[in-house]
């Protein structure tokens, strides 16, 4: 322990700059570069609205998902949840007669709805998220079939379709990015600055370890499963105004998006490791290098491998430096005691 | 001391690790935009068409496509093919937004949704690009013309006609098609209802169930498996989408079940040609997919040209299709669907 603090004092700069979250922003302001002089197109305020919006929905769910992965948990519904949100949202819009504010905030309704029954599964049951959540990946998908079966909904108010595009001036950059920052800033804070958060570290290292010391284990996860929930739901309710088409279909396959870009900035998928900024820049690396790659006319195949390739590197990677600083610890380790027992052979 | 000097060590691994990784990176989108460019140096273009297909590596698909190369090559085009691994709704609106931001001319699409595609097509639209819709419509606020490859309701009707002629006009059928939400599927499918309610010839048969295969091979056939299983009595199958056509021919081919449940729908005959002659299929139907592409192409070109607006009544010149004119709509037909059996079937190619 002491030797971990002695680290942090004497290299916090340095560290912070060879950080893995530091290195995936190296990476992305060399592919930004790259792709700017090299990629047709690229270099315009087009390319900041249409990557923005596009990463939008993995970004403000990727937030959640990184605490709950820190916690050595994972939920895989969260692309459900958004599509049941849509449905729902859809059918409600459509049969309830009520205004659009109270319709998306019922509809914001079901993401706590979802959470909290991933919540309860996991904590009050005690089962493991990996299989519970796989199961609300299907229960919720097909939920959302039988509340808007195979209609659509697309009568939304044009205003608001057109409110979830607009940009800020003539910057490019989306209005919703306000939003996402607000998001990004209550995740941020939650994590890195106060108790709840570092209750959450705590578990993903041990989570025998975190009870003894205090943390109500399954508090927190409760409500980190509700919280993953409002987020996917605030995305399903964003999709469907982006689409200006509500269909149990919406935000199909994010989840595994979600979590490639969380591994990719740096949370262990063991839990107890990664940070939020780290987040943000694996969301927008694997973002701006698929939107690059495309506009180079890469063709989908090929793109799908370069991204798959880059997040095994990415988890990959850690694990052997790991392993490599390991080996010459314990070398060290080693030649250290064989030092020591040196003089006492008689003990031998 | 040597702790410190061993890890920072470890970290710069780490740093020289990622930029070999950019270095790679960087190289491959290097090479790539270089391909793309000597692509486009083909000379004086008239411009490019970018069709959006509802899904890449589709057999059925890549004949669409073939024909829309062919079509635009013969107007001095160029074409590139952008589309989504996986056919969903949004999973098309990158690519749309690809086609905006490269000036694309014309931008030909099959949609998944009708109108998820909406607000992106707009951009599009906004942006100085001619949107021509072919096989699957978009909401007509958001194109200009919509290329059909037949009348929904003939096709529908040739469906029905066969599985009659097949289960001797009586017994149960089922539907399996592509996903819950595919436009021209479920209007076939509403087609086909609406006929077996009206049509006297039809009385005696039943529609029992209908499943969706999300034109995925393995979820096709999972879904043949199943409805085999909970209906015991199926007499047929109609599965109005090649790749469920083809996925429940497979499995039937090898069950018991093989010559006893009729199937049809709309088939490549390439693919289920196997099928036709080891009796699991008697006879499908389908237009020349092809067709659709090349009018596709012919239609962008008489909107950049400004020779039609997709308004009710305009023609356009089509090339070997002869003269298309544009109906109520804006919906141009291309043919009528033609049956694919054993005695023809080896005539076509794809």
């Amino acid at each position: 322990m002491s030797k971990t603090m002695t680290t942090t004092s004497r290299g916090q700069l340095s560290r912070r700059l060879i950080g893995h979250d530091a290195v995936i922003f190296y990476i992305l302001i060399t592919v930004v570069i790259i792709s700017m002089i090299t990629v047709n197109y690229f270099a315009s305020t087009l390319t900041v609205g249409f990557l923005l919006i596009q990463v939008l929905p993995i970004l403000l769910i990727a937030m959640p998902m990184a605490l709950v992965i820190v916690s050595g948990e994972i939920d895989l519904s969260v692309a459900s949840t958004a599509g049941l949100t849509s449905a729902t949202m859809g059918v409600l819009w459509r049969d309830s007669g009520l205004d659009i504010g109270t319709v998306m905030a019922l509809s914001l309704l079901v993401g706590v709805l979802c959470g909290a029954f991933n919540g309860f599964l996991i904590t009050t049951l005690g089962l493991p998220s990996l299989a519970v959540t796989i199961g609300t990946l299907a229960l919720y998908r097909g939920l959302a079939l039988v509340v808007i079966g195979d209609q659509k909904v697309a009568s939304f108010p044009k205003e608001l379709n057109a409110f979830v595009l607009s940009k800020i001036g003539n910057t490019g950059i989306p209005v919703m990015m306000i939003f996402a920052l607000i998001v990004i800033a209550f995740f941020a804070v939650l994590l890195h600055f106060t108790p709840f958060g570092r209750g959450l570290y705590a578990l993903g290292y041990s989570p025998q370890a975190a009870t003894f010391v205090g943390v109500r284990v399954g508090h927190a996860k409760f409500w980190m499963f509700v919280a993953t929930g409002v987020v996917s739901s605030m995305v399903g309710v964003f999709l469907t105004l982006r689409l200006a088409s509500a269909g149990p279909d919406n935000g199909t396959g994010l989840e595994l998006s979600v979590i490639a870009a969380v591994l990719l900035g740096g949370v262990s998928i063991f839990g107890g490791k990664g940070n939020i900024p780290g987040v943000v820049g694996g969301v927008l690396l694997i973002g701006t290098l698929t939107y690059a790659l495309r506009l180079a006319k890469v063709p989908e195949t090929a793109l799908i491998i370069v991204t798959g390739g880059l997040l095994v590197l990415s988890v990959v990677a850690p694990s052997v430096i790991a392993w490599g600083k390991e080996r010459i610890r314990l070398n060290r380790v080693h030649r250290e005691v064989q030092g020591q027992n040196a003089p006492g052979i008689t003990r031998a | 001391m040597k702790l410190f000097s061993t890890s920072s060590r470890g970290g710069r691994i780490g740093s020289i690790a990622a930029i070999a990784t950019v270095v790679a990176l960087a190289a491959t989108g290097c090479a790539a935009t270089n391909g793309g460019d000597s692509g486009d140096g083909g000379g004086d273009s008239a411009g490019t068409i970018a069709f959006l297909p509802k899904q890449l590596n589709n057999p059925y698909t890549d004949v669409v496509l073939g024909g829309g190369e062919e079509g635009a090559a013969a107007i001095g085009y160029d074409s590139e093919v952008l589309g989504p691994l996986e056919a969903s709704a949004s999973a098309q609106i990158p690519f749309i937004e690809q086609a905006t931001q490269q000036g694309t001319k014309v931008i030909v699409i099959a949609a998944n949704d009708p109108d998820a595609v909406g607000p992106a097509l707009q951009t599009a639209r906004e942006a100085g690009a001619k949107i021509v819709a072919f096989d699957s419509d978009t909401n007509p606020d958001y194109r200009d013309i919509f290329i059909s490859q037949v009348v929904a309701k003939d096709v529908a009707l040739i469906q029905l006609e066969i599985i009659s002629e097949q289960i001797g006009g009586s017994g149960e059928i089922a539907i399996l098609s592509a996903t819950a939400t595919a436009t021209n599927q479920n209007e076939w499918i509403k087609f086909m209802e609406e006929e077996l309610e009206s049509n006297p010839d039809y009385a005696d048969i039943k529609l029992v169930a209908k499943v969706y295969g999300d034109d995925d091979a393995d979820k096709s056939f999972q879904e043949t498996q199943g409805l085999l299983s909970s209906y015991p009595d199926l007499a047929g199958i109609i599965s109005p989408t090649t790749v469920g056509i083809a996925a429940a021919a497979k499995y039937l081919s090898t069950s018991d079940y093989k010559g006893k449940v009729a199937l049809t729908g709309l088939g490549l005959p390439n693919e289920m040609r196997e099928f036709v002659k080891d009796g699991t299929v008697q006879e499908f139907a389908l237009w020349d997919p092809a067709q659709l592409g090349y009018v596709a192409a012919f239609a962008g070109k008489a909107l950049v040209d400004g020779t039609i607006t997709g308004a009710e009544g305009d023609t356009f010149d089509a090339g070997d299709m002869g003269e298309i004119t544009v109906g109520a709509n804006g919906v141009a037909i291309v043919g009528p669907p033609t049956r694919f059996n054993a005695d023809n079937i080896d005539e076509y190619d794809f």
